[in-house]
């Protein structure tokens, strides 16, 4: 996407605010135009001021008045423009962050696994801001300053073309110098951001292993390690932030430059009497608002490049494919028997490397399949094309003889209870996180549930109980805990049809086993499909389905596999069975 | 942010000359409209080209020496932020260190992290403009108010009424405003904690068909974000309207006091066009002063955060000169022990009360969060009993120098650890003068030594930071490795096994088993068949003990080891 491209975009979120866009674009050169003709005034009234007893006071005080009138235009005229320039950043900011969202609820699964968080959520929140920030900047500075440049040259030439010349020959100078600058500073500062980067990296391995350091009484040396990167970080940093405040003394040196210029060029030209000491005075006023705004725009064009930039992150996430619209004539999935069927499946998360290939399995209402493999064989994949997070590349997977790709989505899942081995929970109370998929769900219903799933006695020990606010992800809860919670915000729904990917890998063997229990009542009649490393839930599966890389190598029950002597009996001999 | 200044100290030259020269460089400055007057009063009403000339020369001078002035001041203000900074965190890292698990548990790796990185990074930026512009800014405004006295008193007055009136509103706005901007930064953070959760836990929202929800509560919170931005941004757009009209107001006045003093000859018209354009000069610094208050604070918000890690101080008292180590035969003896973990209402661990001979071979079992870590660190001091005492050869953990006991205790983490670097570096961390047989040996005994060989380079090959070249079960082996490399006294081993299958898991106990000298094992485990021949198992259940004894008494006595070992076991025999 180049900063073309994202520029029309952009414009594009502007157009519906064009009625405030017009407003600031009017109101800001009413400011201008009043801002520069201040000066003009102001130098006339000096103009009548030209000695003792010889004071124009009836003029002076027309003129007064007149400066009054367009000061007070000038302000009011700006802060018009303020408030229409917050109003369009704010509002397209808010725009562009609800069409990210909206975007990121319909992304492909395969876009979301394949983008690290961090990213995709600076690109919500840190890129938007950013965009935010320089477009506010563009709005009132780039504007502004443009026409302040081309009014100030008018007025200038207004009163004399020869002064105008010196101070448009001059500023260019100071724009060089900082560019010259510019380029200098910029090898210290890549010398400064990858030590920092290093010094980062350093602080992140120690501190986040603080523990281990500590155990082993590493806690001195590490600091001289640390120092040793800290020095070399001072060097370039002093020097980096040294090199770059040089050009602020020499541009406004050259600006000093320009305004002394003005001045003896002007003092000349007023002893030969071509112009006057208003005016003089009136072209010293300028000469400092004509730099200025050069000295600015360089600024905020870099901003304005940063923020494009960071637009166009932003563009892209909500530009993303998304994931295959639901089917024209999709139906609802209801009363379901609970078969299923995978027939010739085949599926790759990359072309180039080939997973599943031909899978063919069918499952009868009520079975329980146990998925088991080394890692990497393609376990949670299944999950994902039974869910259809993923779509198949070839073949079909149907429900109770559907295929899956003419139902509804929100009435497939609706049908599966799934208890993933990462256990996320939302941020709120136990019970909004128990009642996530039945909101409805009375007192009564949720006890049960959390009963069944062994987690009410350790909520009803947490401070408020079901009320307890938990934090992201769980906080303060074990891991074992959070395990429990999402098996009871499944055990109240009740779908037809289970998926348990490793769903007890973290809950000790004595609790797994009452666990097992509640799962077995909560199976039963019920197709499941298990991903577990845990013998007692492999051997009481109906089907055991074997994966190495991708593919079904062995399938049968517990006792056919052993007495196969294949890769299930190895795996097992040496996963599970005792060292005498 | 005071108890930080003391950073600063070796700075002291440095933070003194920068303001210095920055006011310097202000000084110059202001005499720029005085020789523009003089230019004005004698080059132009005497037409006397040769004046213009020299003063001309005089304002590029002025010029010279400012600039001159200024690049010194940027320097000494550099050197001062920037030494400041590497001395703060070199303070605050070794702050860190030295702070107990309680604390670290409290405050959390990212906390600690954004101190260390973008919250010091925000202070020497403070720091640095605080330096260049703090002194120059009032410099200049109470200059050229001071510089309208050397000309005329009855017109410099309207600078001693506008300037108080100007703050007045300049701070007004920013104090209204400084708290409603950072509402606007926690409701920001709102907006991004929705955004992280929908992406952790788009799985799950997906399967519960939780989307519109999550969409109409990301709406809710961006939409007040929105409304909160705009209402800060119509309070802070008042500012420049009407600091441009006060100034200008004052400049009506200003022209209007001036012709008539002009009229009764007190002042030049030169002087008048001098005042106009000190009055300017207020109207830029006050801008200025404003946007440096803005970063003054964001500063000072950050240095409070450090200030905060700072006042945090161990919670566990430490004694320089520990005891001495005295062998006899009984190691570790608990008596009565209970831990409570800050903010916890219930006890973790309580009345445990166990002894260990010399030697032994203890096995810790029971259920998840039934406290076998706790128990185990209780030993090395990583957390400090909170009743009962726990002792290391008849005298008191906390008796002991931490040095002293973490030199003679080590531990293997849940968690394995490694560190950028290579094997041998990784290997040492607890004896730097390990030689290499002592590292192969230790590679042998954790069953290392064979993938350790595979390697090319071998102890030389190098490990990525967190070991992320290297398999779970590598990294494990390695871990124990290095905890064995200095025969340690007792050794730990907390649930460290668990990546390794049982029969690599079976060579290790018996390689340990066959270490010289007389080490004394903990093995926490949760698997009955890594503690089937431990001298004395623990059993705790809920951080209580359950049982004790050795596998057979326990199978027969103990209700909850035998749970645990049917749950293991049983079924499959039958």
């Amino acid at each position: 996407m180049n900063q073309k491209e994202t520029m029309i975009k952009v414009l594009r979120y502007i157009k519906k605010y064009w009625l405030f866009v017009g407003f600031s674009l009017i109101f800001a050169a009413i400011t201008v135009v009043c801002t520069l003709y201040v000066p003009i005034l102001t130098g006339d009234a000096i103009d009548l001021i030209i000695k003792e007893k010889k004071v124009d006071f009836i003029g002076i005080g027309e003129i007064l008045k007149q400066i009054g009138i367009i000061v007070a235009i000038t302000g009011i005229a700006q802060w018009i423009m303020n408030i229409c320039n917050n109003h369009i950043t704010y509002r397209v900011v808010e725009d562009v962050r609800q069409e990210a969202i909206r975007k990121l609820q319909k992304l492909p699964l395969k876009y979301i696994d394949g983008h690290s968080q961090g990213d995709v959520v600076s690109r919500v929140i840190a890129d938007v801001d950013q965009f935010a920030d320089g477009l506010l900047m563009g709005f009132s500075q780039l504007f502004t300053g443009v026409i302040t440049i081309l009014g100030t040259l008018l007025f200038m030439l207004s009163i004399h073309g020869g002064i105008t010349i010196v101070v448009v020959v001059m500023t260019p100078l100071s724009l060089f110098v900082a560019a010259f600058i510019a380029k200098r500073t910029y090898t210290m500062f890549r010398l400064q951001s990858e030590t920092r980067g290093e010094q980062t990296a350093f602080v992140d391995e120690m501190i986040g292993n603080e523990k281990v350091v500590q155990a082993y009484n590493r806690t001195e040396k590490e600091l001289e390690r640390f120092d040793e990167i800290n020095e070399r970080l001072k060097k370039y940093s002093t020097r980096a932030i040294f090199y770059s405040a040089l050009t602020n003394p020499c541009t406004r040196f050259v600006n000093n430059l320009v305004y002394t210029a003005v001045g003896i060029v002007g003092a000349f030209f007023a002893v030969s009497g071509r112009i006057t000491v208003g005016q003089l005075s009136c072209f010293l006023s300028y000469a400092n608002q004509y730099t200025k705004p050069f000295n600015e725009i360089s600024g905020v064009i870099t901003e304005l490049q940063n923020a494009l930039a960071c637009a166009g992150r932003v563009f892209e996430l909500i530009e993303e494919t998304p994931q295959l619209p639901e089917d024209k004539g999709a139906v609802e999935l209801s009363n379901v028997k609970g078969r299923v069927d995978l027939e010739q499946v085949y599926f790759s998360y990359n072309p180039q490397q080939k997973l599943i290939e031909n899978f063919n399995l069918s499952v009868q209402p009520g079975q329980r399949i146990a998925i088991v493999g080394p890692t990497g064989c393609g376990k949670t994949t299944i999950i994902n094309l039974l869910m259809r997070f993923y779509d198949v590349n070839n073949g079909t997977i149907s429900v109770d003889g559907e295929d899956i790709r003419h139902l509804t989505r929100r009435s497939l899942r609706t049908n599966y209870g799934m208890v993933l081995q990462e256990t996320w929970l939302k941020s709120g109370t136990i019970r909004e996180n128990i009642c996530m998929g039945k909101p409805d769900a009375s007192e009564e219903e949720m006890i049960q549930a959390s009963k069944a799933s062994h987690a009410h006695s350790f909520i009803k020990r947490l401070p408020h109980g079901y009320d307890t606010v938990i934090s992201e992800d769980g906080g303060s809860l074990s891991q074992g805990q959070k395990q429990l919670l999402c098996i009871a915000r499944v055990m109240l729904c009740l779908p037809p049809m289970l998926i348990l990917d490793e769903a007890t890998s973290s809950i000790d063997t004595r609790t797994e086993i009452k666990i097992q229990n509640a799962f077995a009542r909560m199976m039963k009649g019920r197709t499941s499909f298990i991903v577990a490393h845990r013998l007692s839930t492999i051997r009481e599966a109906d089907v055991i389905l074997v994966m190495k890389d991708g593919s079904i190598i062995e399938q049968g029950n517990h006792e056919t596999l052993l007495k196969a002597k294949g890769f299930y009996a190895d795996l097992y001999n040496s996963q599970f069975a005792p060292v005498s | 942010m005071k108890s930080l200044l003391v950073y600063l100290k070796n700075y002291k030259k440095e933070s003194a000359l920068a303001p210095l020269f920055k006011m310097l460089e202000a000084f110059f400055e202001l005499f720029v409209p005085l020789v523009m007057a003089a230019i004005i009063d004698k080059g132009i009403a005497n037409e006397d080209k040769l004046y213009i000339g020299k003063m001309g020369l005089i304002m590029i001078g002025l010029g010279l020496i400012g600039m001159a002035v200024s690049v010194t001041a940027q320097y000494f203000s550099a050197k001062a932020a920037v030494g400041f900074s590497t001395e703060l965190k070199h303070a605050l890292f070794a702050h860190i260190q030295q702070l107990s698990f309680t604390e670290l548990d409290r405050v959390g790796t990212s906390t600690l992290m954004t101190r260390m990185t973008s919250d010091v990074n925000q202070v020497q930026n403070g720091v640095n403009m605080t330096l260049r512009l703090f002194m120059r800014s009032p410099f200049i405004v109470f200059g050229a108010m001071v510089m309208a006295f050397t000309i005329d008193v009855k017109c410099a007055l309207i600078f001693v009424v506008t300037i108080p009136l100007l703050s007045i509103v300049v701070f007004g706005i920013m104090i209204w405003t400084i708290p409603l901007y950072r509402k606007v930064q926690g409701q920001l953070d709102n907006v991004l904690k929705i955004t992280r959760e929908n992406l952790a836990g788009v799985r799950v929202i997906r399967a519960f068909n939780k989307e519109n929800e999550e969409i109409e509560r990301f709406d809710e919170n961006n939409g007040r974000l929105a409304a909160m931005q705009m209402f800060v941004g119509k309070i802070s757009a008042i500012m420049n309207p009407v600091t441009y009209i006060m100034i200008n107001g004052a400049v009506i006045i200003l022209i209007w006091t001036g012709a008539i003093q002009v009229n009764i000859g007190e002042i030049s018209q030169g002087e008048v066009v001098a005042l106009v354009n000190y009055m300017s000069q207020i109207l830029v610094e006050l801008v200025k002063l404003a946007s440096l208050i803005i970063t003054i604070t964001k500063a000072l918000a950050c240095a409070k955060r450090i200030e905060g890690i700072f006042d945090i101080s161990s919670s566990m008292p430490y004694t320089e000169n520990g005891a001495e180590v005295e062998e006899r035969e009984e190691i570790i003896r608990l008596k009565q022990v209970g831990l409570t973990y800050e903010g916890a209402g219930e006890e973790a661990l309580s009345d445990i009360d166990f002894s260990v001979k010399k030697g032994q071979t203890i096995g810790i079992i029971g259920g998840t969060g039934s406290g076998k870590s706790s128990l185990v660190h209780l030993i090395l001091r990583f957390y400090d009993a909170t009743r009962g005492e726990v002792l290391y050869y008849g005298k008191n953990v906390k008796d002991y120098s931490l040095f002293n006991l973490r030199s003679r205790i080590r531990i293997v983490m849940q968690k394995a650890v490694l560190f950028g670097g290579t094997i041998a570096q990784n290997l040492t961390w607890g004896k730097e003068d390990a030689t290499e047989q002592e590292m192969w040996q230790a590679l042998e005994a954790a069953q290392a030594a064979e993938f350790v060989r595979h390697k090319e380079g071998q102890l030389e090959s190098y490990v990525e930071q967190g070991g992320k070249n290297l398999s779970g079960g590598q990294r494990q082996r390695l871990t124990i490795a290095r905890a064995l490399i200095g025969k340690p006294d007792i050794l730990i081993l907390d649930d460290s096994a668990s990546a390794l299958d049982y029969a690599t898991d079976a060579k290790l106990r018996k390689a340990i088993a066959a270490m010289e000298g007389d080490t004394t094992v903990f093995i926490v485990s949760q698997r009955t068949s890594s503690l089937q021949h431990a001298d004395q198992i623990i059993v705790l259940d809920d951080g209580r003990i359950a049982g004790m004894g050795t596998h057979t008494d326990l199978l027969d006595h103990c209700v909850v080891y035998r749970e645990i070992y049917e749950s293991q076991y049983a079924k499959q025999d039958a």
